[in-house]
């Protein structure tokens, strides 16, 4: 048995460098717009964003955080998280210090009003001018006093062609008994109470409780007919052909295609979620200087185009988008023509007591199914 | 074991210090969470709006009840036969046990998810052999299952660590006051390995009614149990107050269940992990 033991730990050992060194790729940045110092060389910044979010060296690519490094010194220490909520909740219960953090607009809204975040400071922000204008004075943050647009996105309708037939056009096929069984939704309540809102007709930051109730109904008339609640998982049971309808987020629909060629995509026309995920800074940050130097490199043309190839998702900066050597340039499903869009509405910071509420309608929902 | 020596008290120090540290502590602060609104005011509300979810504790027990006992029933006989064997044998069935553990729930349930899915491996081989392919996953057959694979080792070992003990004369000697198989299992087997038995049920009942993972991965996001309502209270609606209170409840009925078994089990063993 120790021999055993001693071989098996050999071979992890064996393996723990095979995955350090997986993740090299390019570590540095041939040409930055901005001009960047090694003053803070030697702090550290706490950086917190979305898993998956970022050009992390894998497959050649960028390693952004790394180029960071290799220009300022300043060592970048990178967590994630894997929904806003639960950003705000290790935020908010003040154990941790972040310097930056990337949450979705209704979520820097919330920050804003209960004091999290503090202002940017735009003169060490150059690159700023590259940020889309359409992006810019959105409702969470009317002056760009907090945030710096990072990602855009929209959510859509996925498919599989071979088990759905013809084209849907409507969220109602995520009600169609045709495929029970095969229907996946996403696994939390804002994003599938909009899609019920949306079919019913009702705002999807409506502060009435009677609206709720509505698209509650209707959430609960989908129980039958679901496969399951995913968030993740969405990518292995779309792409093995283990559901043939899932809505998600159309920068995800493209790696997942890459996989399955199958699959396809819809903006249904009832109208749809549009999102933009912000760089921020909150209030107990301890690297500020630094914060401000990394919100600036994000905006890097080469950094963002890195960026938005690796992640799949829409870019809000004009020298990627306009790049025509950008992998996804003028790609339709990232950056559709407004005139074949359906209409699309952000989501809005609610107040808590309508939070609450329909967390408890989710709660019901989940529990009848 | 009244009169305990000095020496005694020193070497248990560090462990009773651990101990009020990382577990009296925070079960003080889960009471503390379970009984105040966020103003940090003293409520009931915490506990009386615990009514919302009596058919969620009631599917959380009954899934890891029958969990439970399918693992005492696989595990049983298991540790017996384990039990009997060479010494060398023994070694490398404990290790075949203990094998899974080596590894994160996280990434064996990940891989079960894969296994068991529409177009998974179990169905893809299926499918071979000409067998309609089963609804696997987002069944209470797929969370039972994956609470039975991922705590049956904590059924097997004690049960196997009490079967060891017992001393072959002792089965001898029933043999030759006339015991039958079934009698000698019966009578001398079975009551011997109870404090084991007892240990294990406890030791796979109790991750098994407070699981949020198994459950959300293997049940597609449609079976609820009370870990997962915890875990939503904390993580999506950062209402730490409904959180404590639904974990004071799960413990407290947890402390119930195990004193209710202790009686049942007979008191005075001496168990080492109740």
């Amino acid at each position: 048995m120790k021999r055993f033991a001693s071989i098996l730990l050999a071979a992890l050992m064996a393996a723990v460098p095979l995955t350090a060194s997986s993740c090299g790729g390019n570590t540095s940045i041939s040409s930055p717009r901005a001009s960047y110092t090694k003053d803070l060389a030697g702090t550290t910044l706490n950086v917190f964003n979305w898993g998956e979010y970022i050009s992390d060296g894998s497959e050649g690519s960028l390693n952004v955080n790394k180029a960071f490094e290799a220009l300022t010194g300043i060592h970048v220490n990178y967590n994630t998280f894997d929904s806003n909520e639960s950003m705000y909740a290790k935020l908010s219960s003040g154990a941790v210090s972040y310097d930056v953090v990337i949450p979705s607009d209704y979520m820097i809204e919330r920050m804003i009003r209960e004091d999290m975040l503090q202002p940017l400071d735009p003169a060490k922000l150059t690159n700023y001018d590259l940020i889309d204008d359409q992006y810019k004075n959105l409702f969470y943050d009317p002056d760009n006093t907090y945030s710096v647009p990072y990602n855009v996105g929209l959510v859509g309708l996925i498919y599989n062609t071979t088990m759905v037939e013809g084209t849907p056009d409507s969220w109602s096929v995520m009600w169609d008994e045709k495929y029970a069984d095969n229907i996946l939704t996403i696994d939390n309540p804002r994003d599938a109470f909009g899609i019920a809102q949306f079919l019913v007709g009702v705002d999807v930051n409506s502060t009435d409780k009677a609206d709720w109730d509505k698209a509650a109904e209707k959430l609960k008339e989908q129980n039958k007919v679901l496969q399951g609640r995913v968030m993740d998982q969405v990518f292995a049971k779309m792409e093995g052909g283990n559901a043939a309808i899932a809505p998600y987020y159309a920068g995800d629909f493209l790696t997942m295609v890459g996989n399955n060629p199958d699959l396809a995509f819809v903006y249904p026309k009832e109208g749809t979620n549009i999102f933009v995920d912000a760089a921020c800074v909150p209030k107990n940050a301890a690297n500020y200087e630094a914060a401000m130097m990394y919100i600036n490199f994000l905006m890097e043309p080469e950094v963002a185009l890195a960026n938005a190839e690796f992640i799949c998702y829409a870019s809000p900066n004009t020298a990627v988008v306009n790049n025509p050597d950008y992998e996804y340039y003028g790609e339709e499903i990232l950056y559709p023509d407004p005139a074949n869009l359906p209409p699309t509405e952000y989501f809005h910071d609610i107040d808590p007591e309508i939070r609450s509420y329909y967390e408890k309608l989710w709660e019901g929902i989940l529990l009848a199914g | 074991m009244k009169n305990r020596s000095f020496l005694q008290r020193i070497i248990g120090a560090p462990y009773v210090l651990w101990a009020a540290i990382f577990i009296v502590v925070p079960l003080l602060i889960v009471a503390y969470y379970a009984f105040t609104d966020p103003a940090g005011a003293f409520t009931l509300d915490n506990i009386r709006n615990l009514t919302d979810y009596g058919t969620i504790f009631r599917e959380s027990i009954v899934y890891s009840v029958v969990a439970t006992l399918i693992a005492l029933v696989l595990a049983y006989p298991f540790a017996y036969v384990m039990s009997r064997k060479r010494e060398k044998t023994q070694q490398i069935m404990m290790v075949l046990v203990m094998l899974p553990m080596w590894m994160s729930l996280l990434i064996l349930t990940y891989s079960w998810m894969g296994i068991l899915e529409r177009n998974g491996i179990i169905n893809s081989l299926l499918a071979k052999i000409g067998v309609a392919p089963l609804n696997l996953i987002g069944t209470p057959a797929a969370v039972i299952f994956g609470m039975v694979y991922n705590y049956i080792p904590y059924m097997i070992l004690p049960i196997y660590s009490v079967m060891s003990k017992i001393d072959p004369s002792v089965l001898e000697a029933a043999e030759d006051l006339g015991s039958g198989s079934a009698s000698k299992l019966y009578r001398v087997i079975l009551p011997l390995s109870m404090p084991g038995v007892v240990s294990g049920i406890t030791m796979v009942f109790v991750p098994s009614v407070s699981t949020f993972y198994i459950s959300q991965k293997l049940g597609d996001g449609k079976i609820l149990l009370v870990g997962d309502v915890i875990e939503r209270q904390i993580q999506a609606q950062n209402n730490y107050n409904a959180g404590a209170a639904l974990s004071l409840v799960l413990m407290v009925l947890i402390v119930l269940s195990l004193a209710l078994m202790k009686l049942f089990a007979g008191e005075g063993d001496d168990n080492l992990y109740v």
